[in-house]
């Protein structure tokens, strides 16, 4: 199978989950009765001809296969619709709130890949060393803890008193990469160690037990008995192998990582996809709620996509199929 | 396939039959089982620890009567200093001091510690039931049924748990009921994944094809010759599970869509504390200790009982490495799918 047509039927099907999703998306919300829109938007002392004016001004008096018809439409096109309360269109907001969302993806990512790894092979290759101990319980701690919670703890005892001391390089809230990377890292790395410190545990503890198996295997037995030094059969007999579900772990991974997404952006105020969505949601805000949903669906397709791609490079025997 | 009456019959044999099989093989694994983790310090710990909070959950009315302080009554007098911020621990009988809004900061701990301790286990309960059911029906019967469920499993496991979650809080209006459908939809899917692997293996074996050739249906098969076999990492799985849906509420909580103001939640008493972390740590500390506390136990005592039910696993696992080539492991599953059977059921619903 070649890989264009692996990337053609990936695309095909993975435009049909978005369709999916924002059909699902779009019934669950507009099942809702417009009153309790259309009552938000025009306030609480609005009288039932103002409500209604505010119905027919959205558009919520057509008929759901009607509305049902113009998303779809606007979607194709390339529209995600316009915001109830400022008119703003959905795709400007997500224009905006990108760069943050982007910035924090990528950096925690990143270091959550080499924190979570190199842990994970240092622990495995020395096992029950003090090393192995620490890192183990270390590993523990973020599993149990919730992202919000390592982060309101890094606030409380990193930002707080080193910006009380007149060190004001950290900071919370979010500054574009425009500004200069050091403004710009500064805002990040308390978000950065948030998010990624709860998957660098998981990745840790799943990279050590995956090399810890695969160094049990009969073809790494041969390879010491060949006389490879100790360096060559970990890194290249071992760890190869025991990546592969570590890769294969971050493509299920990637919709969580939205999720952790969301709750940083709220904790720190980085004003990204993530605050806006919740945002949206506490406002009925249905066109940003359903752009965002939408956007989160195409995320994790590309990432899948992406994921089985490096895939099928790290382990040759893995067809693309 | 059977008739709807030929089922009826052996469902009510299969129970028989799982009775009986649960007093034979059943108590000799747990007794080894009970027998290793009692060894284990840490798991002891542990499962003391989970002992402690519910005992203190379940006591939270007690605490009421002692200090006299209702968990939603607010003391503007005692309970909050001239700046109108929260009094730190031990001032004017409060213990760990006051909240946002002058009320009993150790109390609403207590009564998040139920809210928190409740939806853990129901959410895990209902969720291992639906997971290993849809998890036997995909393994055992293969085919199309197979390939719908496996394929419906992935993509739960893989759609971004927090946002979908958010959207039925706002669809469905946050309550506890609604928190508790949520959560469990997404617990599920890990152990279903999970089960249908070791059905995979399990359906394969010689005393399976025994039982059919004795004339035993589908469902007898699955539940009391499959389902046996699977209880030991289901109940690994349920106990890391545990951990993850308290984390899941107090998320919800915290951004707002979980357990609703004045009812005390954890993750809603993090998200008060957010605007007093300047002035009064034991506001953020505590409850968030709490919180760590509560899920550390059970992920410990999972840990525990997985190393207790398969010696083969971690902490044992550097010094007899080479005793496991030739000891068979408890229910040994097929493939490459048994080194993450512990971490597959870790994709936390992080949020």
């Amino acid at each position: 199978m070649s890989i264009i047509g692996f990337l053609i039927r990936r695309i095909l099907t993975g435009i049909v989950v978005v369709w999916l999703v924002a059909t699902g998306a779009f019934f669950l919300f507009f099942a809702r009765p417009v009153d309790t829109v259309a009552r938000q938007l025009a306030g609480h002392a609005a009288t039932p001809q103002v409500i209604a004016e505010v119905i027919r001004n959205l558009g919520l008096n057509q008929p759901i296969m009607v509305q049902y018809w113009h998303f779809i439409d606007g979607l194709v096109h390339g529209n995600l619709g316009y915001s109830y309360y400022t008119q703003e269109s959905v795709n400007t907001m997500i224009g905006q709130d990108a760069p943050a969302t982007i910035s924090v993806v990528i950096g925690a990512t990143i270091l959550w890949l080499i924190v979570g790894i190199s842990v994970g092979i240092i622990s495995a290759t020395r096992a029950r060393s003090v090393f192995d101990r620490v890192s183990n319980v270390l590993v523990l701690i973020g599993l149990s803890m919730p992202v919000f919670v390592i982060g309101e703890l890094l606030i409380l005892v990193v930002f707080v008193p080193l910006n009380q001391h007149g060190f004001h390089w950290v900071q919370t809230g979010y500054a574009g990469i425009t500004q200069g990377f050091g403004v710009w890292s500064g805002h990040m790395i308390l978000p950065w160690i948030t998010l990624a410190a709860v998957q660098a545990a998981v990745y840790t503890r799943l990279s050590r037990g995956q090399l810890l198996d695969t160094l049990g295997e009969d073809y790494i037995r041969t390879a010491r008995a060949k006389g490879l030094s100790e360096r060559r059969v970990i890194f290249r007999h071992a760890v190869r192998a025991a990546l592969t579900p570590v890769v294969s772990q971050l493509g299920v991974d990637v919709g969580q990582l939205l999720g952790g997404v969301v709750v940083v952006e709220v904790v720190f105020g980085l004003g990204g996809l993530g605050q806006t969505s919740v945002q949206a949601i506490d406002t009925d805000n249905l066109p940003v709620i359903i752009g965002f949903v939408i956007i989160a669906a195409a995320f994790v397709v590309v990432a899948n996509i992406v994921v089985d791609l490096v895939y099928s490079i790290l382990d040759p025997r893995v067809r693309i199929a | 396939m059977t008739s709807t009456s030929e089922i009826e019959f052996e469902a009510k044999s299969a129970d028989a039959a799982q009775d009986s099989a649960a007093r034979v093989e059943g108590r000799s694994q747990w007794q080894l089982t009970w027998r290793r983790l009692r060894s284990d310090k840490v798991a002891i710990t542990a499962m003391i620890v989970v002992v402690i909070m519910v005992v203190l959950a379940i006591a939270a009315p007690a605490f009421v009567a002692i200090t006299h302080h209702p968990p939603d009554v607010a003391y503007p007098n005692t309970g909050e200093n001239v700046a109108g911020n929260p009094v730190g621990p031990g001032t004017a009988g409060f213990w760990l001091g006051t909240d946002g809004t002058g009320r009993d900061l150790f109390i609403r701990i207590l009564y998040g510690a139920r809210i928190s301790l409740f939806v853990g286990v129901v959410t895990t309960a209902i969720g291992t039931v639906a997971g290993v059911s849809i998890g036997l029906m995909a393994g055992y019967f293969g085919g199309i049924v197979d390939t719908v469920l496996a394929r419906f499993t992935d993509a739960v496991l893989a759609f971004p748990y927090v946002v979908l979650a958010l959207a039925l809080a706002v669809v469905l209006g946050p309550s506890l009921t609604v928190i508790i459908g949520v959560i469990s939809f997404f617990a599920w899917a890990g152990i279903a994944r999970i089960v249908r692997g070791q059905t995979l293996s399990i359906k394969e074996k010689e005393y399976i094809e025994a039982a059919r050739s004795l004339g035993a249906g589908p469902f007898r098969i699955m539940f009391s010759d499959i389902l046996p076999n699977l209880l030991a990492p289901v109940l690994v799985l349920a106990t890391l599970y545990i951990p993850q849906a308290v984390i899941f509420e107090a998320t919800l909580s915290y951004l707002g869509l979980g357990i609703q103001p004045p009812t005390a939640s954890w993750g809603n008493i993090l998200a008060d504390a957010q605007n007093f972390y300047q002035t009064s740590w034991w506001y953020v500390v505590f409850p968030a200790l709490a919180l760590l506390i509560t899920t550390l136990a059970f992920n410990l005592l999972g840990d525990g009982i997985r190393d207790a039910m398969d010696p083969r696993t971690e902490r044992v696992l550097a010094g007899r490495r080479r005793r496991r080539r030739r000891a068979p492991r408890l229910a040994a599953p097929s493939g490459g799918a048994s080194p993450d059977f512990p971490d597959a059921a870790r994709q936390a619903p992080q949020g």
